[in-house]
Formats: structure tokens, C-alpha cells, sequence
């Protein structure tokens, strides 16, 4: 393992002194691991927090600030946090009108944010709304199942349902917003190669040259199905088309359609990857109204892409580009 | 032995840390086939801390120890394995009673309860219920029957053993695992590994 690191047991607490160390405009609480916007609580306002596993920065932290979360708790590398952080965001951020907790739909976030929401509500009478994402098409959704897994879509929404917490809508409005967002987008990720955690010290799996895997998730895991590997061009039409299957993004106003980086994958490639989306979307007839390129939800050092597409209206576009400052996301202001 | 007091409850859970340090790295080799190789690194870490806390704060009984046990899985390890054996050891804290053998297997049987609400996995899912679920059964079985603790402690151990063996060719339906749909299939669960360690620890204890 070659990693710029001290301790592998280190990585998480370190990254976050960097990071406060880096951004002003946000405070971290060290003690529990969780990050919060300067200003927060902000009075009147709904206060969203989510939080995940460490390693698929810049989610969640760098997505803390002005129209995005409140407040974001880092577990270890691929570990959900535990319920004390999230009860400490979330007293942290209410500012009154009631706090949204964003979660990604893994059993052990949904178990944490679920035994954090229950003390809250025995603690205090913050109003506590939680809406789980689910949109990755790699997986199953079945009663019998843990169902799909939360993944592009989560970036998407925080955005969204930031905005409109920022515009000061109530907590229902926000939910709402959040709910639909989950409800119009879906996604479907691959790999080049797996990813090193720190604490484990080796590849998660092996990955031979030529071969590339379908329908990953965010941690690591490998996929659905392991192929050779293919053009970006082919890459593409895998990862679009099950969605397209899924979900119908034709006529109304677009889609928001989001190529993201694994972390292993230089810029350049999603921009190749990202015209080839693109190319297969006017195929199918699918207006894209707003792009986002980049690496905004990791797995590591993981090598690969994932898109998301959002079915668009008219209010989530005005959403979108509403005013956002934070590490990660920042345009408008 | 006869019941369980404080000191066979604080030798359990320590024989337990001891036997996940030592299959650590095997249970996140597990885990890294079909899920995402922290297993053995979570569950290590949370029953060291777990240890640490009983020797900085006594507890007074088997019950306040084990529920020291939860709390510290619970705060302190995140993921799926902290909240679930947190949820096992709090609720087998509050049935445990005087610690003799029908309290003791009632009390198991709350803590696997207790891990089937909170998960919400069933028998079948490929999951730490697996094992947990037969062992259950088999200790309420075997003290039912009048067997001595001992002996219905090694019967649950082996009932936690075939039940991970008997779902380690079945695909997974819940927790990480499942997002890898057919390809989860042969591979041991980690949690129902885990789990199995869990239940020898205690079998081990009763000199089985």
C-alpha cells in the first residue's frame, strides 16, 4: 500500500484537521467527527445534515456550506457513523424549523440515522425528517432485499434540498423536494479497478488488466458482473441505458445528468466518458438541461465512473442553480 | 457452570475480544470478497474499546457489564456490526436476570430479538442471523431439556456453526453482501462468522 497517510487508524481525524484547517468557513467538531457550516445553527432555517462511511470525499463534508448540508458526520473509512455524532449534528444545525437528515440507503447508515433519530426525539423536540436515498439500478429493489444502494443522486439532492432549505421553505417543503429528487434520478456505476482501504492495506479485490466491472457501488465492492474491458463509447451505453430501462427521461424539461469520478479517474477520462453520455442520451431522445463532471462521490482511490440522471422540472433547475458555497460544489456567489 | 455472575459474563466477552483480534484480518478477508473488508477492523476495534471501558468502570453485574458492552459498540463502532451486536448485548443485558440457564438462553434469545428488529433480516438473508438464530434455539432446546449449561452452550455453538455453513452457498439478500446478488454465493458471511465466534466464545468458557 502507497498512500499519503501517517496511521491508517489516523486517516479520518487527520483529514479532518486539514480540512479545518483549510476552510474558514467551517467548523469542525473534533470530538465527533462532524462538520459543520461556521454559522450554524441558522435561525428560521432547516437544518440539513447527512453523513457517511469516510473515504468518498468530497461527500459528505465537502458539501457542508451556504445552500447545501448544515452539517455532514464522518464515520471510519467505509463505516456508517454512530448515532452520538449524528444526535450532536443535528442539535447543532436546528435552528428552529426542524432538521432533515439525508441518508444513504446501506443498513448500517439507515440503523445509525434510525437509533439517532429516536434520541433525539426522546431528548429534545427538534422535528426530525429523514429521507434515505436509493437510486443505484446496479441493485435489485425488492421487499426481500436491502434495496438499492444511495449513490449519485445524494449529491444531487443535497444540493437541491439545500437550496430550497436555504430559501427558507418548511421542513415538509424540503422533504419534498428531497423525496422527489430521490424518486426522478437514478444511477449505475463501474470499475477499473478496486480500491486500498487504509486499515486493510491491500486491494479490496483483484482486477486484471482487460477486464473492468459493472455495476459497483461506492465501497469497494465489487459488481454485478465483470466484462472485458471496453471504448468508452460501450462503457457509456452500460451505464446509461439500465437506467434509461428504469426510469423514463423523456420530453418534460431534461435531465440533470452527472458523470462522477471514483477517485482513481483523471478529469480528462469523465470528459471523454461524459460526450459519450451525451451521444447515447440524444439517441434516446433525453434533453439534458444542466451537466455536472467531476469527482464528487468517491470510493477511495477507485478507478471508474458513475452517471446519474435526474429528471428535471422546472422548480429543480431554478434549484440548481441557486447560490452554493462549500469545498466541494460552489457556484453563484 | 451453573449461571452466569459477573465474572463468567466479563471472561465471555473477553474471550470474544480475544478470538475477534485473532480472526480479525480473516474476517475482513471475508469481507473484502463480498463487501467492504472492514469486518474484522470494525468489530477489533469495537471490543478493545469495549474492554478499555470495563477496566476503567467496573461494573457492579453481569448485566451492567454487558450493557457497558453495548453502549460501546453502539457509540463507538458505526457501521452495521456496532449498532447490531450493541442492540445483541443491551438486550440480552435487560433479560438476563439471575443468570441461571433458562434466564440465560432467554436472554440470548432477546439479544438475537433483539438484532433481527433492528436489521431486519431473516433466516435465509445470509446474515449474522444465520447463525445466531439456530444457537438461539438450540440453547433454549438443550436447557429445556435439562442439560447443563455447559453442555447447551456447545450445542448452540454448533448450531452457529452449521447455520453459517448451511447459508454460505445461498445468494444474500441483506446487508452489503446482497448488492453482489449471484456472485455472493459460496463465499462465507462475514457476520455470521463473526457470530460463531461470539457463541464458541461462550461454549469455550464452559470448557467446551
Amino acid at each position: 500500500m502507497k498512500k499519503l497517510i501517517n496511521d491508517p487508524a489516523d486517516v479520518v481525524a487527520d483529514a479532518l484537521r486539514g480540512m479545518d484547517a483549510a476552510h474558514p468557513e467551517l467548523q469542525v467538531d473534533h470530538e465527533n467527527r462532524v462538520v459543520f457550516r461556521a454559522d450554524a445553527p441558522v435561525r428560521g432555517k432547516v437544518g440539513i445534515v447527512s453523513g457517511g462511511g469516510a473515504g468518498h470525499e468530497p461527500m459528505h463534508g465537502g458539501f457542508v456550506g451556504l445552500g447545501m448540508l448544515d452539517a455532514a458526520c464522518a464515520g471510519e473509512v467505509f463505516t456508517s457513523p454512530v448515532p452520538d455524532q449524528m444526535v450532536a449534528a443535528t442539535q447543532g444545525v436546528d435552528g428552529g424549523a426542524g432538521v432533515l437528515h439525508v441518508v444513504k440507503n446501506y443498513t448500517g447508515d439507515v440503523i445509525n440515522f434510525e437509533m439517532a433519530a429516536e434520541l433525539v426525539a426522546a431528548e429534545s423536540g427538534t422535528e426530525v425528517v429523514t429521507v434515505v436515498t436509493d437510486d443505484d439500478v446496479a441493485v435489485q429493489d425488492s421487499t426481500y432485499t436491502a434495496g438499492r444502494r444511495g449513490v449519485g443522486v445524494t449529491v444531487l439532492l443535497e444540493k437541491l434540498a439545500g437550496a430550497a432549505a436555504e430559501e427558507g421553505r418548511p421542513l415538509a417543503e424540503v422533504a419534498e423536494v428531497a423525496r422527489r429528487v430521490n424518486g426522478q434520478g437514478r444511477s449505475m456505476g463501474m470499475a477499473l479497478t478496486s480500491c486500498t482501504v487504509p486499515a486493510a492495506g491491500r486491494p479490496t479485490f483483484d482486477l486484471p488488466e482487460g477486464e473492468m466491472e459493472i455495476g459497483v457501488g461506492i465501497h469497494g465492492e465489487p459488481g454485478r458482473r465483470r466484462v472485458p474491458l471496453a471504448p468508452a463509447r460501450e462503457v457509456a451505453e452500460m451505464l446509461v441505458e439500465p437506467v434509461l430501462a428504469d426510469l423514463d427521461l423523456t420530453g418534460g424539461d431534461g435531465v440533470i445528468a452527472f458523470v462522477n469520478g471514483l477517485g482513481g479517474t483523471p478529469l480528462i477520462e469523465l470528459y471523454v466518458v461524459y460526450a459519450e453520455v451525451r451521444a447515447v442520451l440524444e439517441k434516446a431522445g433525453v434533453g439534458v438541461a444542466r451537466s455536472l463532471v467531476g469527482s464528487y462521490m468517491t470510493s477511495l482511490d477507485m478507478a471508474g465512473c458513475s452517471v446519474t440522471l435526474l429528471r428535471a422540472d422546472e422548480e429543480l433547475l431554478r434549484l440548481w442553480d441557486a447560490p452554493v458555497r462549500t469545498p466541494g460544489l460552489r457556484w453563484g456567489v | 457452570m451453573s449461571a452466569v455472575g459477573t465474572e463468567q459474563a466479563a471472561a465471555w466477552v473477553q474471550a470474544f475480544a480475544e478470538r475477534v483480534a485473532e480472526q480479525r484480518d480473516h474476517l475482513t478477508e471475508l469481507d473484502s470478497a463480498i463487501g467492504d473488508a472492514d469486518h474484522g477492523t470494525n468489530l477489533d476495534r469495537g471490543m478493545t474499546a469495549a474492554l478499555a471501558g470495563l477496566q476503567a468502570t467496573p461494573p457492579a453485574d453481569a448485566a451492567a457489564l454487558l450493557k457497558a458492552v453495548a453502549m460501546t459498540m453502539i457509540s463507538k463502532v458505526g457501521g452495521t456490526s456496532g449498532p447490531l451486536y450493541g442492540t445483541f448485548f443491551l438486550r440480552m443485558s435487560t433479560a438476563l436476570g439471575d443468570g441461571r440457564p433458562a434466564e440465560v438462553a432467554a436472554a440470548f434469545r432477546a439479544g438475537v430479538d433483539g438484532v433481527v428488529a433492528r436489521g431486519k433480516a431473516e433466516p435465509g438473508d445470509k446474515t449474522m442471523v444465520d447463525a445466531l438464530l439456530p444457537a438461539a434455539e438450540a440453547l433454549t432446546d438443550a436447557v429445556g431439556a435439562g442439560e447443563p449449561l455447559d453442555a447447551a452452550l456447545r450445542s448452540a455453538a454448533e448450531a452457529a456453526a452449521r447455520g453459517r455453513d448451511a447459508v454460505t452457498a445461498s445468494v444474500a439478500r441483506k446487508g452489503r453482501a446482497s448488492y453482489l446478488g449471484e456472485r455472493s454465493a459460496g463465499h462465507v458471511d462475514p457476520g455470521a462468522a463473526s457470530a460463531v465466534l461470539l457463541v464458541e466464545s461462550a461454549a469455550a468458557l464452559a470448557g467446551g
